[in-house]
């Protein structure tokens, strides 16, 4: 009997029922809250240049960063008003998708 | 030239054009462990039926150095045959031939056999092995593409419409596939996809193996692009003509009865549901009491496992076949599920072949996930096409039918012709330990022993309501019926929906929730 063969429980709005699961439902990624003050990058690329550094007080829509990705000079902006708490990249650094780039206060 | 010496150099063009890519590219073929386009038409028809068509066709290609390369039948073998003694339609791309690539010689073979196939009410199987588009020939591949793709969707619900990937099958290609009705796959040999692992490499930085990213496996199981999964060719051409055996020819015919069977006797229905409702059973067992020869074909096997569908025959009558799965997920309607019964309950539909539904469903499955990818439009989907099928629509209810679940699986309110519930069966808007938490909160939350008062109003709702005859009182069921009774209320239920004749609204066409 392979691992999905086995019986597990699903909580449903009636209970606990047991059953077995399938292999997608165990690969679901579990819901994050997205948090406005953590800037990540939403594709790999490339650090082009950083136009701020930690205490800046940044307005929203400022630059805080240019990261150049499939061939294009991405401006990423502060979502909001703020201070910036941390830049966590360098330019001419790689990220990988959802790497933390900036963190706001 | 002399009249033999006619035939003589006829025989030699023959033999020349149907060697294809030549010795050298066979044998790389088959070292892949994959069958030629020929071997392959051949093992799927009938011995020597097969009749070919356009064999000296040639591309027209001139740029790129093209114009000297001779590209024998333009890498596509079209044609007609038989399974079974029933006519069909076939064309399978010929990997030895320029890698099976599309140009548009290539692809007017196969609308040409396509619209044969229209016009001639007569199945049509696609065999895909092919590198893609040729680029040499620019925008008039993707013409060549873009032709077949309307094709596909001019025959749909007039002829069944079948794919085979037996090789790679990438890019703008995997349309026409997606357009059919189903899709076969074979372990280690198919490979779908949009965009390749190195494209995924170099946009995303994914490190991803082309088996990982659109082998067999994962589209029969995750993506559920892919109806069927077999581990060989030859598996995969045995269930084709098993599938084909269900199915009529086209729209306007129904699929040839046989001499019926009863099931074999070994399946005693009352002996393989659990009395409690949240323990699982296997609800194929139960279709396997209930269908001729116990022969049941299941489509999407691995994909969605917590329906599941497929055909049988009932009173040598093809059937259409959707039930909730217990065993796995405890049968709930989540969005692949939905998807997965929902188009197929349109095929059923659309070629004339009765639904019978066994409904076991909790409800729906609760999680962000779900609800972020849409379970509310995908679900909606089920709703639509069971109201929208006019074909004979018998429901039996095994035990769980509870809330939204119980609508969308064939209710009475769809317009199920016919309901049938067992004695287990619990038809209620929602689960009695939900409901009583719901309806008892304040009884529950004041009490000494909340524990205890749970208990005891969660058996007072299960009493009063888990059970058919709520919904019977209100003429929601037909009938009640004990579980042997079922196939025989189901064969009488098929005899007297016969000549149903059920029509809707004039309109151009619906606007389903896609």
């Amino acid at each position: 009997m392979s691992e999905q063969d086995k019986l597990s429980q699903i909580m449903l709005e009636d209970g606990a029922y047991s059953t077995r699961l399938s292999r997608k439902f165990m690969m679901r990624k579990p819901y994050e809250k997205n948090d406005p003050r953590v800037i990540k990058a939403v594709i790999p690329g490339v650090i082009e240049s950083i136009a701020v550094a930690a205490g800046k007080k940044v307005r929203h829509g400022d630059t805080l960063l240019i990261q150049e990705a499939m061939k294009m000079h991405n401006r990423i902006k502060a979502p909001h008003d703020g201070q910036i708490k941390a830049v966590l990249v360098t330019a001419g650094e790689k990220v990988v998708k959802g790497q933390i780039l900036i963190e706001l206060e | 030239m002399s009249f033999m010496q006619r035939i003589v150099d006829f025989f030699s063009r023959k033999s020349t054009v149907t060697k294809g890519g030549g010795d050298k590219a066979i044998s790389k073929q088959h070292a892949g462990g994959k069958m030629t386009a020929r071997e392959r038409i051949a093992a799927l028809l009938d011995p020597d039926s097969f009749h070919e068509y356009d064999l000296f066709v040639e591309h027209n290609c001139q740029d790129f150095g093209m114009g000297d390369k001779e590209l024998h039948a333009d890498g596509v073998i079209t044609g007609s045959g038989t399974i079974a003694g029933r006519p069909v339609c076939i064309y399978a791309q010929d990997f030895t031939v320029a890698g099976g690539s599309l140009g548009i010689m290539h692809a007017r073979k196969i609308t040409k056999v396509m619209d044969h196939a229209i016009n001639l009410g007569i199945p049509i199987i696609g065999i895909n092995d092919s590198g893609g588009a040729r680029i040499q020939e620019g925008v008039n591949s993707l013409a060549g593409y873009g032709e077949i793709f309307y094709r596909n969707t001019l025959a749909s619900g007039v002829i069944p419409q079948i794919s085979v990937i037996l090789g790679p099958c990438a890019g703008g290609a995997v349309y026409s596939p997606a357009l059919t009705d189903f899709v076969f796959v074979v372990d280690n040999i198919s490979k779908m996809f949009i965009t390749g692992p190195e494209v995924v490499k170099t946009v995303l930085g994914e490190e991803i193996s082309m088996e990982d990213l659109g082998g067999a496996r994962v589209q029969a199981e995750i993506s559920g692009n892919a109806h069927f999964f077999a581990k060989s060719e030859q598996e995969c051409f045995a269930q084709i003509k098993q599938l084909f055996n269900y199915l009529p020819s086209n729209n306007r015919q129904k699929a040839a009865a046989i001499a019926q069977k009863k099931p074999k006797a070994s399946y005693k229905i009352e002996n393989l549901v659990p009395k409690d409702s949240k323990v699982p059973f296997d609800v194929r067992d139960i279709v396997r009491a209930l269908v001729d020869d116990s022969e049941f074909l299941e489509v999407y096997e691995l994909f969605a496992p917590n329906a599941v569908i497929g055909f049988g025959r009932i009173n040598g009558e093809t059937v259409g076949i959707i039930c909730n799965q217990a065993l796995v997920l405890a049968g709930v309607l989540d969005i692949d599920a939905s998807d997965k019964i929902a188009r197929f309950v349109r095929f059923c539909d659309a070629f004339s072949i009765p639904l019978l539904t066994l409904m076991d469903i909790p409800g729906y499955l609760p999680g962000s996930d779900q609800e972020h990818a849409g379970v509310i439009r995908h679900g909606a989907k089920v709703l639509y096409a069971y109201s929208e099928a006019t074909v004979p629509k018998i429901t039996v209810i095994l035990r769980k039918a509870y809330g939204g679940g119980y609508i969308a699986m064939c209710s009475n309110h769809l317009r199920a012709d016919f309901v049938f519930a067992w004695p287990t069966a619990e038809i209620a808007v929602m689960g009695p330990e939900g409901a009583a938490n719901i309806i008892f909160r304040s009884e529950i939350l004041a009490a000494e022993n909340p524990d205890e008062m749970r208990k005891l109003k969660v058996k007072e709702y299960t009493d009063k309501f888990a059970n058919p005859y709520v919904a019977a009182s209100q003429g929601y069921v037909d009938a009640v019926i004990s579980p042997e009774e079922t196939r025989a209320y189901i064969v009488h239920a098929l005899e007297v929906t016969k000549n149903k004749n059920e029509t809707r609204p004039a309109r151009k066409h619906g606007t389903p929730p896609f």
